[in-house]
């Protein structure tokens, strides 16, 4: 990278009121102004989006997909967490 | 892990739909066949933008001139979701940048004709944007994550390209016998080079059946062009033009239609350089990238400068 490129940021916009903020894309601004304006730009221009944020790439920390099996053993045998695991009779009813 | 275990686990992944993330491990053929992929992909888009910006000064009407700004800059659009796609796969844009202006990477052809008359634009938005999305909606399903989403979205937004484009030839198709005359030669000049859009045949296309197995690839090219060859051919009669080619006409055993031969020394002609515009074309992105420079640099001092006057008010 030389010395004046600009960094990378990762966009997050909310669609619509009440809903969450999502991961759109990323994109390369001088700063967070400017990464804001460029999101409007590239990812809203048919109105996809009510708020945006940005995030510099570099300060997301990503778990590792190689450690997942290990990372989310502690749910893996606890199927009791689920409604479904329940076995109720068929007149029980609005449970 | 060994790497054909770990490639094993890959190729499991892949032809089991799984989508593969930037993290994940993944052979260095396969990152290299995308960077090269995604980027040629990103630079037509951008590419693709200076054959239309053409007209925008010599668009018919306010409304052609506002329709035909938001599709070149939908066009840029999609250059940057492709190109900060390809970037998780390691790669800089300064790299990507400088490899288009070195001749290293290469952009669509198509995009080294000329736009000579208005009727290029409509032309351009049926024939051109129409290859590109027969092209593009399998890659939707392509099997690296960050892609197959930038091309969802690309998708959303071609349609109306397609569309406004064919309205413009429906226009014309409609007009003056000059109009008319000026569809038809917009739809001679497009044709052929949208039909080789779509790549060599399958027998000199020898990475197809890789890039099949990764699932980066649904269709072979040939696959794709007879499909669109089969639809213009019925769009076209709306126009109540003609697709020139003697040899264009349904074959009810094959179920599609046949074709006449493609000029493949064109073809190869144009990807090495040789086209009407590609000098030109090349020349337009160097000098914008240019010129552009200065720029980029005084939004980098000053965003410095800002951050450093902050950093200062809270020691
Ligand atoms: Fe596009
Ligand atoms: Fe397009």
């Amino acid at each position: 990278m030389s010395s004046n490129d600009w960094p990378l940021w990762e966009v997050f916009i909310r669609s619509k009121q009440g809903l969450d903020h999502k991961h759109a894309g990323s994109l390369h601004a001088a700063d967070a102004q400017m990464a804001i304006e460029n999101a409007r730009d590239v990812y809203t221009r048919r109105m996809e989006g009510v708020s945006i944020w940005v995030v510099e790439s570099k300060n997301i920390h990503a778990s590792n997909p190689s450690e997942g099996p290990s990372l989310y053993d502690p749910a893996n045998d606890k199927i009791y967490r689920h409604p479904t695991f329940y076995k109720l009779p068929e007149e029980l009813k609005n449970m | 892990m060994a790497e054909e275990h770990l490639e094993r686990i890959f190729q499991d992944k892949i032809d089991e739909e799984i989508r593969i993330e930037p993290k994940d491990w993944m052979p260095d053929a396969y990152r290299k066949t995308l960077i090269r992929q995604m980027s040629q992909h990103a630079h037509s888009e951008i590419v693709g933008m200076l054959p239309e910006g053409n007209w925008i000064t010599r668009a018919p009407s306010l409304r052609r001139k506002a329709t035909l700004i938001a599709k070149v800059q939908d066009e840029a659009g999609h250059g940057l979701y492709l190109y900060s796609a390809a970037e998780t796969l390691g790669i800089t844009r300064e790299e990507m940048i400088a490899q288009l202006h070195s001749g290293k990477a290469k952009y669509s052809s198509i995009f080294n004709y000329p736009t000579l008359t208005w009727a290029d634009i409509g032309a351009i938005g049926w024939l051109v944007d129409g290859a590109a999305i027969m092209n593009q909606v399998p890659l939707c399903r392509a099997s690296y994550g960050p892609y197959a989403r930038a091309m969802i979205r690309i998708c959303k937004e071609e349609s109306f390209h397609q569309r406004q484009g064919f309205e413009i030839l429906l226009t014309l198709s409609r007009g003056s016998e000059a109009q008319k005359r000026m569809c038809q030669d917009a739809i001679n000049r497009w044709w052929w080079p949208a039909v080789m859009m779509f790549g060599p045949s399958d027998e000199s296309s020898p990475h197809t059946a890789q890039s099949m197995q990764w699932r980066i690839k649904r269709f072979t090219n040939d696959e794709l062009r007879q499909k669109f060859i089969d639809v213009c051919a019925e769009q076209c009669t709306i126009l109540g033009m003609t697709i020139p080619d003697a040899e264009l006409k349904w074959n009810p055993e094959k179920n599609h239609y046949d074709f006449g031969p493609i000029n493949w020394e064109e073809f190869w002609n144009v990807v090495n350089g040789h086209g009407p515009c590609n000098k030109e074309r090349l020349d337009a992105r160097i000098k914008a990238d240019a010129e552009g420079a200065w720029v980029r640099q005084a939004a980098f001092e000053y965003a410095n400068k800002k951050k450093e006057k902050e950093q200062r008010k809270v020691a």
